[in-house]
């Protein structure tokens, strides 16, 4: 199961500066985990209390998942996973 | 310091007075590396609320994506204060988290009789610059701006 997960700016120290980079998975949490195991320290930025941060956006292709299921959502060969901080503020 | 064709600067100001008291919010896209604001961008305000804002997450994916197909980058990311001075508040610094945008602020209360200001916010350090507002960017840039 092939995903191309697309990384922003923020977080690209802690991939080496890669963009995109090239994981596998059957759900969104096992990328997330294999992504750890390559780039330790990346998996706190993205979850807490075993959800996503409220403000980080991850996007299965065009839908945010947590309109799916969360980090249940599942995976297909090909997917891209998108992760983006929000613009958010006061 | 924010070079800015002035306007991208009066649609900022209109855009934030038609959507007071909500907060209003956009980004300006400009060339990766250019430092120079273009193509202006409303967002829509997932938060609905005068004092906070969040852009539409599924907005936010689709100008990301349009952005990376040009070979831009948000050179500007702004949004409007409707009852507090135009300086970042603790909540802008804790989501502040593209270090090479320009963060723009736009007043909307005139009680505090403010102009637009601009900060970079690097490591939760609020860092003002200087806003130069031109009136006119190179002829070829100019065809390109969307304000």
């Amino acid at each position: 199961m092939s995903i191309t997960v697309i990384i922003p700016t923020i977080l690209r120290p802690l991939t080496n500066d890669q963009k995109r980079i090239n994981m596998s998975g059957f759900k969104v949490s096992e990328v997330i985990d294999e992504m750890e195991q390559q780039f330790p320290g990346i998996k706190a930025k993205l979850i807490a209390g075993g959800a996503a941060h409220r403000f980080i956006n991850i996007y299965v292709n065009d839908n945010d998942i947590r309109f799916c299921d969360g980090l249940a959502t599942s995976l297909q060969d090909g997917d891209v996973l998108t992760i983006l901080p929000a613009v958010a503020g006061g | 310091m924010l070079t800015i064709h002035s306007r991208l600067i009066n649609a900022m100001i209109t855009q934030a007075l038609n959507d007071h008291p909500i907060e209003t919010c956009g980004v300006i896209a400009g060339p990766a590396g250019s430092n120079l604001p273009l193509r202006l961008i409303p967002m829509r305000n997932a938060a609905q609320s005068d004092n906070f804002f969040q852009f539409d997450p599924q907005q936010q994916l689709q100008v990301w994506r349009e952005m990376d197909a040009r070979c831009e980058e948000p050179i500007v990311i702004y949004h409007s204060h409707t009852d507090s001075q135009a300086y970042p508040s603790h909540t802008d610094v804790e989501f502040a988290t593209e270090p090479q945008s320009h963060y723009v602020i736009i007043p909307t209360n005139f009680l505090y009789k403010e102009e637009i200001r601009s900060f970079r916010i690097v490591d939760r350090m609020i860092i003002e610059e200087r806003v130069r507002i031109v009136h006119q960017y190179q002829a070829e840039l100019e065809l390109q701006m969307v304000a």
